[in-house]
């Protein structure tokens, strides 16, 4: 199946009409992965058994022509738990971990009768941001093999961007979804905190989580949102607000739309040719009756500093459940408990995931916990100020989604401040829990350069909306890599 | 040079709800290993706690009925520590926001009344239980995870053992009269920590103090306490310091035993828990909660004395257990009188509860079977010597008084025209008694009486035979 030639309303067109079956569909998708799957490395896990047998089912009970997802195979991000299919947050401390329950959103998309066709590669832990941390594999980037997919859900974005499925979910704690989806030019949305249960999501940081789609498209991402979404009495931060269609007018176009673009998001350490890009989608957005002005989020300079005390701090309470005890690597030749927990997390657990175990321990510390999680907790509510702020004036923020197209692989970021910048951008959005898109605005010597549109706290119809304009009236979405002898 | 003792104490209930403080398991004592836990409990990754609002409501049950302020913004907090019953490797609990403070209750020894103050209340969860077996592997049982608990913590109010036992009697009764919890400490439904400390009389600053922990037995923690305060004063006495020290009770010496020094506190990096959004706490809901409340054992005692004409001691008995005062009322509401009620309760039955070492709702006795024995006695259907074997038939297998003592044939002869020809015939039987009886010797009544009795199987209703003997005596 040609996933660069359709979105999940023509696949789902073509399931109906039955020019295709569910289970066709599903052994070609197959298929493609594996072909693909040498060039990009972006799944974890296969589950061609499973995915097939869903796919006969469907087949047996009919597509159901309500259900847009209906026979769709998906990728899910390595971090969201499903039943009897390893589970393994890219790392070595589960690596054999089958988990004995499905997340809520995977029960969501069984219920939808979606496919869920494998798990995807990502940083250890969400911590990261090229994918290089798992543990197990290096995924490529789908436009170019020897630079990063982005992270911490590169696998996720790469099986997205390389036509192996038409769609993925993935996580965002400092903008793990965002942040690929721009490295890979695709459409990555980062909900509102609270709009998709994180129940069954390995939790990285609790209050700066969630769980969210990428697609080729703009509206494919508003009904794959539109699946997930929703109050999960399992998961007491999940919101209880109605959820809209988030595709119900997503083409009401943006006249009059006022838009902000902070000028902290277009400093120093941001590359010539992303602010380039942005400049023309602001001049888009003008042409299609916009209004955009520029404004300030004065506080945005803490996010980095208050996103790793508070991230870290979480995390290092979150993962202590990774214990040895009832799951995961035990460390064998243990002399006694202390010895089978320091063993088995030392040789469970990453390098990075060490590092921010350990500085969130710090940060949490009888002797620093006033100076460093307290503090970074009351700046927190300034960033969310700024915020608020400005969304008193304006429907919409935009921005870049990272200072630079994608890095190389084993190429660290030397220039601290571009290592600054590539956080702040996405970084914010998640300590104010705001929804937070990213979609193709250009590409630069062959890579794709991401567009960040951020809106108010549950209005993505305005995010949604606004892409949908964007993307309409431009042909980046269009471009597709070469990759697996398309194009 | 004369001392005095400070003691402050922590006390776990574990609460009766249905189901775990944060997560929908269920709760249950003496299951199965594992069997009342879910993937929430085994802290599987992914999952995320939920809170009951059950076990807040009856937290703020306990702290309205400890006179506490109802904290009206409260979050729950992680405090965090490795250890295999404790499968998050935090706790969740209240650090920063009990829902109770500044609360107080009334305790009395050696008749002075004295309020002990309590300084906070907290809801949190309970761990599982790590079991050492000899086979050298240690066993985990997560059933008891999650178990919603309060710790109420008093202020270094208590200035004796005896204080301390009051105290923990005070807070058991008042906790049972709530209904959240059974208090059952051979559960392990209620444990102290007990901290103590001595000081010279007259020093503002407090000693040194010493804890023991987890005791479940009110008998240890005044034996503990008791013998901590006499061997604090001894080492001060001897010139020495004491250590701030974990110590043991130990049952059999009843001394105390030095667990651990502590060098330090612990650092739990206590922080608020991002799983759990903060809860406001409105005034109506204080108030739904304040009017769930039952009655609290002092109105209950008020209400016997004033309305049932108890004394004040009987009240006092009849109010020490939820159980029993519960049980005294049902009597009553089945028509009972009050007084009598009373008697059998704090008499025959305390004393088979005491004699087989049982609870009362563990007998077979009911109010309404008590309440008919007693209305039976009253309108002479049974003497009071057959309602002795009446109640040990209705307390040990249940019949129903009425019914049995009919079947049984052991309704009260109060007929004359049925005893009379009795009497006669015991008193042709007897002449040397009668003979007695005309010089004067009143104890012959007695015996005739006691061969009545003989004759009719102890049926004879005692006052008939008496009157029915004298009017045929004096006519002889």
């Amino acid at each position: 199946m040609n996933y660069f030639a359709n979105d999940l309303t023509s696949l789902h067109d073509l399931l109906v009409k039955k020019e295709i079956s569910a289970t066709d569909l599903t052994k070609e998708t197959l298929a493609t992965i594996k072909e693909r799957e040498q060039k990009v490395d972006a799944f974890l896990s296969v589950d061609e058994e499973g995915a097939l047998k869903q796919a006969a089912e469907v087949d047996e009970a009919g597509v159901d022509a309500t259900n847009v997802l209906s026979g769709i195979p998906l990728g899910i991000k390595d971090n969201i738990v499903t039943k009897g299919l390893k589970t393994t947050a890219a790392s070595k401390i589960l690596e054999n971990f089958d988990p004995i329950y499905d997340a809520t959103v995977i029960e969501k998309l069984k219920a939808a009768k979606a496919i869920t066709i494998g798990k995807t590669n990502m940083d250890e832990f969400a911590m990261g941001g090229s994918t290089e941390n798992s543990a197990f594999k290096l995924t490529k980037n789908a436009w170019d093999q020897t630079k990063v997919p982005g992270g911490s859900s590169g696998g996720s974005a790469a099986a997205v961007a390389s036509g192996e499925v038409v769609a993925s979910l993935g996580s965002d704690t400092g903008g793990s979804i965002r942040q690929p989806a721009s490295f890979n030019g695709i459409v990555g949305v980062k909900p509102t905190y609270g709009r998709v249960s994180r129940y069954g999501l390995i939790a990285f940081a609790s209050s700066l989580d969630q769980i969210g789609p990428f697609t080729r498209s703009v509206r494919d991402n508003a009904t794959l949102l539109n699946a997930i979404s929703g109050a999960d009495p399992r998961d007491f931060t999940s919101s209880k607000r109605e959820v809209p269609d988030f595709t119900q007018g997503i083409d009401g176009g943006v006249k009059g739309m006022r838009i902000a673009v902070p000028k902290e998001y277009l400093g120093e350490g941001v590359a010539a040719d992303i602010k380039k890009a942005v400049k023309n989608a602001i001049t888009v957005f003008e042409k299609l009756g916009a209004t955009v002005d520029e404004v300030s989020l004065p506080h945005s300079k803490y996010g980095v500093p208050v996103y790793y005390i508070i991230a870290s701090s979480e995390a290092s309470s979150n993962l202590q459940r990774f214990d040895g005890i009832r799951y995961g690597h035990r460390a064998q030749n243990v002399k006694n408990l202390e010895d089978v927990y320091v063993k088995s997390r030392s040789e469970g657990f990453g390098d990075e995931v060490k590092r921010r175990i350990m500085l969130g321990t710090f940060s949490l510390s009888a002797g620093t916990y006033d100076a460093f999680f307290k503090k970074a907790a009351q700046v927190r509510t300034l960033i969310c100020q700024d915020f608020a702020r400005v969304f008193a004036e304006y429907d919409l923020i935009l921005g870049p989604t990272t200072p630079t197209t994608a890095f190389g692989i084993g190429e660290d970021i030397k220039d601290p401040v571009t290592m600054y910048m590539n956080d702040i951008l996405t970084i914010p959005v998640n300590l104010a829990g705001l929804p937070g898109m990213s979609l193709p605005a250009g590409y630069s010597k062959g890579l794709p350069i991401g567009l960040q549109l951020i809106a108010n706290q549950f209005d993505e119809k305005t995010m949604y909306r606004a892409g949908y304009a964007f993307e309409q009236e431009t042909e980046f979405h269009k471009q597709a890599p070469t990759i697996g002898g398309q194009n | 040079m004369n001392f005095e003792t400070t003691i402050g104490l922590e006390v776990h209930i574990e609460m009766k709800t249905n189901s775990k403080a944060f997560s929908p398991a269920p709760v249950q004592y003496g299951s199965e290993p594992n069997t009342n836990t879910n993937v929430v409990d085994w802290a599987f990754p992914g999952v995320l706690p939920t809170v009951n609002k059950g076990a807040l409501e009856f937290g703020m049950r306990a702290a309205l009925a400890l006179n506490c302020e109802i904290t009206r913004d409260i979050h729950f907090d992680r405090k965090n520590y490795f250890y295999p019953d404790n499968p998050k490797a935090y706790q969740i609990t209240q650090a920063q926001t009990p829902i109770g403070r500044h609360g107080w209750l009334e305790v009395e020894v050696d008749g002075h009344k004295k309020k002990i103050g309590i300084e906070e209340m907290h809801v949190e969860e309970d761990a599982g239980k790590n079991t050492h077996n000899p086979d050298g592997y240690s066993y985990v049982d997560l059933n008891r995870q999650g178990t919603p608990l309060i710790e109420i913590v008093s202020k270094p109010d208590i200035a004796s053992a005896e204080e301390a036992y009051a105290y923990l009697v005070r807070l058991r009764q008042i906790i049972q009269f709530t209904g959240i919890s059974d208090v059952k400490m051979e559960e392990g439904s209620m444990r102290a920590d007990v901290n103590v400390s001595v000081r010279p009389i007259g020093s503002d600053k407090l000693g040194t103090r010493t804890e023991m922990k987890n005791l479940n037995s009110f008998e240890h923690v005044r034996k503990g306490a008791h013998y901590e305060s006499r061997r604090q004063q001894r080492v001060l006495m001897a010139g020495d310091k004491i250590r701030q020290e974990t110590r043991r009770f130990d049952e059999a010496t009843g001394e105390t035993v030095l667990m651990r020094v502590k060098e330090g506190a612990s650092d739990y990096r206590y922080f608020p828990e991002p799983d759990l959004p903060p809860i406001h706490i409105s005034d109506e809901w204080v108030q739904e909660v304040k009017n769930s409340i039952p009655e609290m054992p002092d109105k209950r005692r008020k209400r016997y004395v004033d309305d049932w004409g108890l004394p004040e001691y009987d009240a006092n008995v009849l109010t020490q257990t939820k159980e029993m005062s519960d049980f005294f009322e049902e009597t009553v509401a089945q028509g009972a009188d009050p007084k009598l009620a009373g008697n059998w309760l704090m008499g025959d039955v305390n004393a088979y509860l005491n004699a087989n070492q049982i609870g009362l709702l563990e007998t077979k006795l009911t109010p309404e079977h008590l309440a008919t024995m007693i209305k039976l006695i009253q309108d002479a259907t049974i003497s009071s010597k057959i309602a002795k074997k009446v109640f040990k038939e209705i307390i040990t297998n249940g019949s129903e008084p009425k019914v049995w003592v009919e079947k049984k044939g052991l309704v009260q002869l109060s007929d004359p025209a049925v005893l009379q020809p009795i009497i006669d015939d015991v008193l042709q039987n007897n002449e040397k008694s009668i003979e007695d009886y005309k010089n004067g010797k009143d104890r012959a009544i007695g015996f005739l009486v006691g061969q009545i009795m003989k004759q009719t199987r102890g049926k004879a209703n005692p006052k008939v035979v008496n009157q029915l003997l004298i009017a045929s005596l004096k006519q002889l």
